[in-house]
């Protein structure tokens, strides 16, 4: 898919609104917590579908941020941050957060923070709330589901909790929407710092930190710490801030490690005695929780993958079976309303706006159903905490092949587009884990191939059962898959070998508790992605439609007149009626024009694989999103045709060779298919895997490797089957 | 500071009587006494592996790797590797 995010490396600063409190700057709050704490239903439930995903300056870390309205005459703005456990980043993804809190002049640093805090969770929780604290900021406790840890007997008392941690505290259900009212009342006030300390530096770290302090004019001890602890991967600092900093970290002898253990278990001391007077827990049930009993079954030695395998199964279902409804329907009212056009008007510009425009338009929109069906699967599983049982079963697994139980929501994420897959590799904290994800990533059939492998398979591939219960189709298409999947792990144990490692690799996560998706989360996810596709890669794609039309149209010089001329010649000797003579004359202007020219110049190194120049042109514009290939052949096989001549499919049967045979052969319709799997055909993957890796080392390792193994692929491919 | 103990830290603490969260059988429960890899406690004390926490291996993955360890009596659950949980050392 050509461009689900945005390719805009740094995001303009969001321009403020002008909210009803004229003049005042709308307050900016963050939401923080930790993964699977509740953060992203919190921040759908205040700010609905007044949301928009951008980036952090510099980074390509989702930004997502929204408007919610506080008080009839109070909006805020809600940046959501990514999950994490600590201030004490561990992947790229938290360092969005270091960046954000570090530094108070900082154009985005908020005027307070929400922190989620799971109730079942309160110890580990609060780790993460102490450090908050310590750094002077504003702060509110959203308590999170309540209900569940009033099930598990947990007993909270929350006036004896607010002053012992010194914020307000919200006790809430946020996917339920329980309590939100309350947190947006109290998010309406302006918060002054929280007055509790809970850790401070000890006195032998003192020296370093106070002179970090005051060089930098920092408001306290705490994060002048911070910036002895991780100055490396302070964005803002300059390269002599930095080496001034070593050079004090050396002095003192500072040791990063040691200090941030010293302090974690710290902090954990304070937490139980805070925990010990303002909570209790009496265990009513004695029997396992119910999380623990599923995974009994879902990570099953045998039944595990039988249950993994059963639910890619029904997403392939879905994606072939089910979408083919809706995307009839969108293919017939495409050729439909291009036909009407066609029979009521004439002239240039009908031409341009029906074999251009709507033919490049029927290309995007077929899409929608199979993307929607793909993310909406995704985020299900997403929200179930499925996900996080899938990389635990696929751990040993992935390891042979140098990836982790990590690098499977990326690759699986691939079969839906590469461009956020690659993004998603950001949780791998490991080096080598994560460029080799990256590397084989696009290998993984995406959604764009889908209408490429729909069209072709179904052009020679039988419409018939197989051993009873799979279709014919379903196979060859289950087929292209797996190949991708396996040249997927080829290449990634391959890469295993040649890559050194800079770090060790690590797998400590945390398992989410089962529980039913939010559908509001899974349709804003749906939405969003749907929408992004449509004005992003939609705009490509039509330009590139048009831009061929025209190609396809027009020719240089005279070579176009003349080769009509020679058609109509010929009538009388081959004895041609009126529909036979125009086609011929439609070919014939085709091949001679821009489009037929680039075509003919790039026949002589595809037609080992056997195509021609049609199927050429179609290559060449597909270079920069592979989805183009079926909006580039409709447009080709249609310039000259009869608008009622049908759908893509018909259109491609009637094509005919020199011999009068049909042109798509199962060789040559597998060779493409094959070419198709393994080609590099995306600007945007290309352009993403260079904005994660930072150089263009890698983007052109992708673009050469998988280009060659796509033409060696399918040649040998065609020159077999032929 | 007792938290870390880098290669064969005690000489009293031979391999046969050195138990880390790797060699729990299922379902039993141990107590935290130390992490043994500076690098890997860090990651493993911000996920509420501290000293003195009890942690049950409540399952295997199928290939027998890695690991579901309990913590405490929160219980919440943390996936391992049997090579990262070979570093939490065990109370006696």
């Amino acid at each position: 898919m050509a461009a689900i995010v945005s390719d805009t490396a740094t995001a303009a600063p969001v321009a403020a609104p002008t909210g009803p409190a004229a003049g005042a700057r709308p307050l900016r709050i963050a939401l923080i917590g930790n993964p699977n704490s509740g953060k992203t239903s919190l921040f759908n439930q205040l700010t609905g579908l007044n949301q928009k995903v951008g980036n952090f300056p510099g980074v390509t870390v989702d930004r997502k941020s929204g408007f919610a309205q506080l008080t009839p005459l109070q909006r805020a703005e809600i940046v959501d941050l990514p999950g994490t456990y600590s201030l004490y980043p561990k992947s790229l993804d938290e360092k969005v957060i270091t960046d954000l809190l570090y530094d108070r002049a900082a154009a985005n640093y908020p005027d307070f923070v929400v922190v989620t805090v799971d109730a079942n969770n309160l110890r580990r929780s609060l780790l993460l709330f102490t450090q908050l604290g310590d750094l002077g900021l504003p702060a509110v406790l959203a308590l999170n589901m309540m209900d569940v840890a009033e099930r598990h007997g947990v007993k909270i008392d929350l006036p004896a909790l607010e002053r012992e941690l010194g914020v307000p505290i919200i006790p809430m259900n946020a996917r339920k929407g329980i309590g939100v009212a309350a947190l947006k009342i109290v998010m309406a006030q302006r918060l002054d710092a929280p007055p509790v300390r809970f850790w401070e530096p000890d006195e032998k770290l003192l020296p370093l930190v106070r002179q970090i302090r005051y060089y930098f004019d920092l408001h306290n001890d705490y994060l002048a710490l911070h910036y002895a602890q991780q100055y490396r991967h302070i964005s803002f600092l300059s390269a002599d801030d930095k080496a001034h900093i070593q050079e004090l970290t050396h002095k003192y002898g500072f040791d990063a490690t040691a200090q941030q253990a010293a302090e974690t278990i710290a902090r954990y001391a304070r937490i139980n005695e805070i925990l010990l007077e303002t909570v209790t827990v009496t265990r009513t049930e004695t029997r396992e929780p119910v999380s623990n009993r599923i995974d009994k079954v879902l990570t099953h030695r045998v039944g595990g993958y039988l249950i993994f395998l059963g639910i890619l199964f029904t997403l392939f279902q879905a994606i072939f079976a089910w979408a083919q409804y809706p995307m009839d329907w969108i293919d017939q009212g495409i050729s439909a309303l291009s036909a009407t056009i066609q029979a009521n008007f004439h002239g240039p510009l009908i031409r341009l706006l029906t074999e251009g425009v709507l033919a490049g338009l029927g290309g995007v929109l077929i899409f929608i159903p199979q993307i929607a069906l793909l993310f909406g699967f995704l985020a299900v599983l997403e929200e179930t905490g499925y996900m996080a049982r899938v990389t635990f079963l696929m751990d040993k697994l992935m390891r042979p092949f140098g990836l982790s139980g990590k690098s499977v929501v990326p690759l699986i994420s691939g079969l839906a587009c590469a461009v956020p897959a690659i993004m998603g590799a950001r949780t791998i904290e490991s080096w080598k884990d994560r460029m080799i994800t990256i590397f084989v990533t696009p290998l993984m059939s995406c959604s764009a191939r889908i209408p490429v492998y729909t069209v072709l398979v179904a052009l020679v591939v039988p419409d018939q059962a197989a051993w009873g219960i799979f279709n014919l189709r379903g196979v060859a298409l289950m087929g292209l898959y797996l190949l991708g999947l396996f040249s997927a792990l080829g290449s990634a144990w391959v890469l295993k070998k040649v890559l050194k490692a800079r770090e060790r690799s690590y797998f400590i996560m945390e398992f989410p508790v089962y529980q039913w998706p939010r559908w509001k989360n899974v349709g804003l996810t749906i939405y969003q992605k749907v929408q992004a596709f449509v004005l992003q890669a939609g705009k490509v794609i039509v330009a590139i439609s048009v831009l061929l039309w025209v190609l396809a149209s027009y020719g240089p010089g005279q070579k176009q007149a003349t080769a009509e001329a020679q058609v109509r010649q010929q009538v009388a000797t081959q004895g041609w009626n009126e529909a036979e003579l125009s086609r011929q004359i439609a070919s014939a202007r085709l091949e001679n024009s821009y489009a037929g020219s680039f075509g003919r110049a790039l026949e002589p190194a595809i037609r080992p694989l056997g195509y021609d120049w049609k199927i050429g042109i179609a290559l060449l514009t597909s270079f920069a999103a592979r989805e183009v290939f079926v909006g580039t052949i409709s447009t080709i096989y249609s310039v000259g045709q009869d608008a009622d001549m049908g759908t893509l499919q018909q259109k491609l049967q009637a094509e005919k060779d020199a011999n009068g045979q049909p042109f798509f052969t199962p060789a040559r319709a597998f060779s493409l298919l094959v070419f198709y799997v393994f080609a590099m055909q995306c600007m945007s993957t290309l352009a993403v895997t260079y904005r994660e890796t930072k150089s263009w080392k890698w983007p052109l390792a992708q673009l050469l490797y998988m280009t060659s193994l796509a033409y060696v692929a399918a040649f040998v491919v065609y020159q077999v089957l032929a | 500071m007792a938290l870390f103990r880098r290669s064969a830290p005690l000489v009293a603490a031979s391999a046969a009587t050195r138990r880390t969260a790797k060699d729990l059988r299922l379902g039993e429960t141990g107590t935290i006494c130390c992490l043994e890899d500076p690098e890997m406690a860090l990651k493993l004390l911000e996920m509420g592996c501290v000293p003195g926490v009890q942690v049950r291996l409540s399952g295997r993955a199928p290939l027998g790797d890695p690991l579901m360890l309990v913590l405490g009596d929160q219980e919440y659950t943390l996936s391992v590797r049997a090579s990262e949980a070979a570093t939490i050392l065990l109370k006696e």
